[in-house]
C-alpha cells in the first residue's frame, strides 16, 4: 500500500484530519488518566482488612450519662456480659475504634526515646484479651494479651502499656530483618512498649491518602477505652447469625441499661455496612470516569465515522476513477483504514504528551502517582482499534463504490 | 431574517438525522457531564459567609516547631495555653474559641431515651461575628463568659424536636445530666462548608442542636468529640494536664475589620510568639498566620479532591465533544457547498451566510443543550452514586444551573461552528456553479 498519495490526498482535508487527530489525542489523554485512576480506586475496594468481616458488626455505644471512668468501666462489663448471652454471639470486645472507621487514634512511633522526627506512624487500637479472637484477626508470632494486662484509660488519660500486639507491616517497617518480637519501640512517650505479638494483617482506622504511606501499620494495646462518650462493641457472630445478631444487640443493650444513645440510623453496622461507607468516594469516582471513559469513547468512534462517512461521500467520483483504472473493493477499503490509521497515529503521539501533561498536572496537584506505561500502550492499542472499527463501514462503503461513478458528474 | 434562517438550518437539520442526533448527543452529554460535576464542585466551594468572609480570619501559631509542625505551616488549632492567652489579650473587635461537642438530651418525658445531640462550645462573640440570626432571645454577652455561666443556644431544628418550636428563652435543659440556662433560639444558619470548624469536622456534616458557653463545658470537663493533636512525649494523665499539654484542639477566630487592623494583629500574634521563645516556652522564632475564611478554607483543602478531579475530566470531555462537533459541522456545511454556491450567485454575502450557518449551529446547541438539561437532571438523582451522602445531598438543579446549562451548549456550540460557518462563507460561487 502506498502512503504517499494518501499523505497527499489528506493535505486537501487538513481541518478534518486536523480535527480527528485532535479529538484521538484529547480522548486518549482522558481514557489513560480515567483508567489509571479507576484501577487505584477499585484497588481500595478491595484492600483487605485483615479481619473476619463477614461475621462481624460494630455498636456505636453513647453514654446517656456522664460517667467516671470506674461507672464506664463497670458499665462496659455489664454490657459485655449481655450481648455475650445472646444466642447468635459468640464473642465481643469493647474498642475505640475499628478498621476501615475512618480518622481515628494514630500515633508517631519512634525506635528510640529522644528521637524527634518519627520512624513511622500507626494506628491505635485499644482492645482487651479477646480483641484478637472477636476479630478473627491471624497471630503469625508471639502471644495473645493475657487478661490482668488490660488495663482501663480514662477522659485523657495517657499513659503506653508495656506490651504491645503490632500488624506485620508496622513489624517489618521497625525491624526489617524480621527479629520484631520482642523488641521494644517508642510511641510518644519515654517508656517502652515491647512487641508481643505479630498479627498477619489489620488495615488502619484511616483510609485517607494521609495514610497511605503507612497502610496496614497498627499496633494493639492492652486497654479497655472507659471514656464518657461511650465505646465501640465489636460483635463475632456464629455463621449466618450476622442479621438476627444485629437486631438482637441493641434491644439487649437497651434493656440491661436504658441511658445510652444508639443511634437507629448508623449505631449498629455490619461491615459490609461500613466498607461500603468507607469507600464511598472511591467507588464514586470509579463509576464516574467508567461512565465517562465509554461515552467518550462511543462519542469519539461516531465521530470519525460521521467525518469518514462525508469524506467517502465526497470522493465518490475519485473512488469511481480509481475503481475503473483497475483498483479492487480491497484496495479501496485498505486506503481508507490506512487513512485512518495514519490520522490516528499522529493522534495518539500527540494524545501520549497530553496525557503524560495530565497525570503530571493531577500528581502535582492531587497527589496521585504516576502513569504506568502500560496505561499508555494499552490506551493506544484501544484508539488505534476504535478508529478502525469506525472507519470500517464507511471504507466498506466506499468500497462498494461503482467505476461507473467516474462516468457521473461530481 | 433570523426566524428564516433557523427554519433553514431545521430543515436542513433534518435532512441528516444521524449527524443532527450525534452532534445533539454529544453536545447533551458533554454539557451535562460537565454540569453535574459543576454542581458538585460548586456546592463545596462556595463562600459560605460572602458578607464577612474577608473580615475573619484564623490566628495559627507555631506550637510545635520546625521539626514537629506542619511542613513549616503551624498547627491549624490552638492548645488551651495559647488559646485562652490570645483571647484574654483581646486585640481584635470581636474573637471566639470553639470546639465541637456530642452530648445526650432527654426528651421530656423521664422515661424517655436518651438522644445524642451535637453543637459547639464557643464564647458569646461567636454569634454577632458569625451573623447568627435568632429566632427568639439573644446570644450570651462577655460578662457571662466571665462568669462561665450555664448558658445554652439552641438551633430551631433542635427547639422544635424538643420544645416542639416554642418561645424557651429563660427556661432550663438537661444535656447529659447538666442543667444549662436557654438563652436564645438561633434561626436556621447552616453555612456550607462550615468553615468556623473545618479543622476538627468535615465540613459538610449535619448542623449543630445547640451552643454552649465554652468556659461552662470546660469546667464540666466536656471533651471535644472532635480532633486533638499532640506532638512529642505525651505526659498529661488526666484533663487539667491534658489542658497543659502541646495538644492542640480548640479553634480561634478573630473579626478585624481594616487592613491596618490586620496588620496590628499579626504584629500581636507575632509578638505574642516571640515572647514565648524568650520565656523559653518556644524553642523557635515566631512562625505565625493570619488567613481569612477563604485562604482559610484553601489551607484546609475543604474542597474534596475527587470534586476537582471530576469537574477537569468532565471539562475536558465536554471540550472533546466540541473538538467532534467542529468536525461534524464541518462535514455537514461543507456538504452543501453546492447550495451555497447557489444562494452566493443569487445575491446572499458572505456575511449572511456566516449568519445562516450560526443560526443552524445555535438550534443544535439548544437541542444539546435540552439533551443536556435532561441528562442532568438525570444525573443529579444520581449524584449519591458518585460522591459521598454528606457532598451529594448539597448539589442541587437550581434555575441558575437551568440557564447555565442552556447557555453553555448554545455559546459552545456556536463558538464551535465558527470556523465550519467560516469555511461554508469562503465558498466561491463560481466553482460550485461550475461542477455542477
Amino acid at each position: 500500500m502506498q502512503i504517499h498519495p494518501i499523505i497527499v490526498a489528506l493535505r486537501r482535508h487538513k481541518a478534518g484530519t486536523l480535527l480527528i487527530a485532535l479529538q484521538i489525542a484529547l480522548t486518549l489523554a482522558i481514557v489513560c488518566n480515567a483508567l489509571f485512576i479507576i484501577h487505584q480506586r477499585l484497588s481500595h475496594l478491595s484492600e483487605p482488612s485483615g479481619i473476619d468481616e463477614a461475621n462481624l458488626f460494630v455498636v456505636t455505644n453513647l453514654w446517656g450519662e456522664q460517667y467516671s471512668t470506674d461507672e464506664a468501666a463497670a458499665k462496659i462489663q455489664q454490657d459485655l456480659a449481655a450481648l455475650r448471652q445472646l444466642p447468635g454471639v459468640d464473642n465481643v470486645t469493647p474498642a475505640d475504634s475499628y478498621p476501615l472507621r475512618g480518622g481515628g487514634w494514630d500515633n508517631f512511633i519512634t525506635l528510640k526515646p529522644e528521637q524527634v522526627s518519627m520512624t513511622t506512624d500507626a494506628s491505635v487500637y485499644t482492645g482487651d484479651e479477646h480483641f484478637l479472637r472477636t476479630l478473627g484477626v491471624k497471630l503469625i508470632a508471639g502471644r495473645d494479651f493475657h487478661a490482668d494486662e488490660v488495663q482501663n484509660m480514662g477522659l485523657r488519660q495517657n499513659f503506653v502499656p508495656p506490651v504491645t500486639i503490632i500488624s506485620k507491616a508496622l513489624a517489618d517497617k521497625l525491624y526489617p530483618n524480621g527479629d520484631a518480637l520482642g523488641k521494644p519501640f517508642y510511641s510518644m512517650s519515654d517508656k517502652p512498649t515491647t512487641i508481643i505479638g505479630i498479627v498477619e494483617r489489620l488495615h488502619r482506622a484511616d483510609v485517607s491518602t494521609w495514610s497511605a504511606p503507612y497502610a496496614n501499620e497498627s499496633l494493639i494495646w492492652p486497654i479497655r477505652m472507659a471514656q464518657p462518650w461511650g465505646v465501640f462493641y465489636i460483635v463475632h457472630t456464629k455463621p449466618g447469625q450476622l442479621d438476627e445478631a444485629m437486631r438482637e444487640a441493641p434491644k439487649a443493650l437497651y434493656a440491661e441499661n436504658r441511658m445510652r444513645m444508639i443511634s437507629s440510623k448508623d449505631g449498629v453496622r455490619s461491615f459490609a455496612q461500613i466498607r461500603h461507607l468507607a469507600f464511598e468516594s472511591d467507588r464514586g469516582m470509579a463509576v464516574l470516569m467508567s461512565i465517562i471513559c465509554v461515552v467518550l469513547l462511543a462519542i469519539t468512534g461516531a465521530g470519525i465515522v460521521g467525518l469518514t462517512s462525508f469524506w467517502v461521500g465526497q470522493r465518490r467520483r475519485q473512488i469511481g476513477v480509481r475503481r475503473a483504472l483497475g483498483a479492487t473493493h480491497r484496495d479501496i477499503l485498505h486506503y481508507f483504514l490506512t487513512e485512518n490509521f495514519l490520522i490516528s497515529l499522529a493522534g495518539v503521539a500527540i494524545g501520549v504528551l497530553l496525557t503524560f501533561g495530565l497525570n503530571l498536572w493531577l500528581v502535582e496537584r492531587f497527589e496521585m502517582q504516576f502513569l504506568p506505561l502500560a496505561y499508555v500502550l494499552g490506551g493506544m492499542v484501544i484508539l488505534l482499534l476504535l478508529g478502525q472499527g469506525a472507519v470500517f463501514a464507511p471504507a466498506l462503503r466506499a468500497s462498494r463504490v461503482p467505476p461507473v461513478e467516474a462516468t457521473r458528474p461530481a | 431574517m433570523f426566524a428564516y434562517y433557523l427554519q433553514l438550518g431545521i430543515r436542513s437539520l433534518k435532512r441528516n438525522p444521524m449527524l443532527t442526533t450525534l452532534m445533539v448527543m454529544a453536545i447533551g452529554f458533554g454539557v451535562a457531564a460537565s454540569m453535574i460535576t459543576y454542581s458538585v464542585f460548586r456546592a463545596v466551594s462556595g463562600n459560605p459567609i460572602p458578607d464577612k468572609s474577608s473580615q475573619l480570619f484564623v490566628p495559627q501559631i507555631d506550637s510545635w516547631g520546625p521539626q514537629q509542625n506542619e511542613m513549616g505551616e503551624p498547627p491549624g488549632a490552638f492548645s488551651y495555653i495559647d488559646a485562652m492567652a490570645v483571647i484574654k489579650a483581646h486585640q481584635a473587635t470581636r474573637q471566639t474559641l470553639l470546639y465541637p461537642v456530642m452530648l445526650s438530651a432527654l426528651p421530656h418525658d423521664a422515661n424517655s431515651i436518651p438522644v445524642s445531640v451535637n453543637g459547639y462550645a464557643v464564647t458569646g462573640d461567636f454569634f454577632p461575628m458569625f451573623e447568627v440570626p435568632f429566632q427568639y432571645g439573644n446570644g450570651w454577652s462577655a460578662s457571662d463568659d466571665d462568669n462561665r455561666a450555664p448558658d445554652v443556644v439552641l438551633t430551631a431544628e433542635f427547639n422544635q424536636r424538643m420544645f416542639g418550636g416554642a418561645n424557651t428563652v429563660g427556661r432550663e435543659i438537661t444535656l447529659s445530666g447538666h442543667d444549662y440556662r436557654i438563652v436564645g433560639v438561633a434561626k436556621h444558619w447552616d453555612p456550607s462548608p462550615r468553615f468556623y470548624a473545618v479543622w476538627s469536622d468535615s465540613a459538610f456534616q449535619d448542623p449543630p442542636d445547640f451552643y454552649v458557653l465554652l468556659n461552662r463545658a470546660l469546667d464540666l470537663k466536656t471533651d471535644s468529640s472532635g480532633r486533638n493533636s499532640c506532638r512529642g512525649n505525651l505526659t498529661f494523665a488526666g484533663w487539667d494536664q491534658w489542658l497543659q499539654s502541646n495538644c492542640v484542639w480548640l479553634m480561634p477566630w478573630v473579626e478585624l475589620d481594616t487592613s491596618s487592623d490586620v496588620a496590628r494583629y499579626r504584629r500581636f500574634l507575632e509578638g505574642y510568639a516571640a515572647d514565648q521563645q524568650h520565656v523559653g516556652r518556644f524553642a523557635w522564632p515566631a512562625n505565625v498566620r493570619l488567613r481569612d475564611v477563604m485562604a482559610w478554607l484553601d489551607q484546609m483543602k475543604v474542597v474534596p479532591p475527587e470534586s476537582r478531579i471530576s469537574m477537569v475530566v468532565a471539562s475536558c470531555f465536554f471540550l472533546i465533544c466540541l473538538v467532534n462537533t467542529i468536525g461534524l459541522l464541518l462535514a455537514k456545511f461543507m456538504r452543501r457547498a453546492g447550495e451555497i454556491g447557489v444562494r452566493r450567485a443569487l445575491g446572499a454575502t458572505r456575511h449572511e451566510i456566516y449568519a445562516q450557518y450560526l443560526v443552524e449551529a445555535a438550534a443544535v446547541g439548544l437541542a444539546g443543550g435540552g439533551l443536556g438539561l435532561l441528562l442532568t437532571a438525570v444525573g443529579m438523582s444520581g449524584v449519591g452514586l458518585l460522591f459521598d451522602a454528606d457532598i451529594a445531598k448539597l448539589a442541587h438543579l437550581d434555575f441558575s444551573l437551568v440557564g447555565l446549562t442552556l447557555i453553555v451548549a448554545i455559546f459552545a456550540t456556536v463558538a464551535a461552528a465558527f470556523y465550519p460557518a467560516w469555511r461554508a462563507a469562503q465558498v466561491q460561487p463560481a466553482w460550485q456553479l461550475k461542477s455542477n
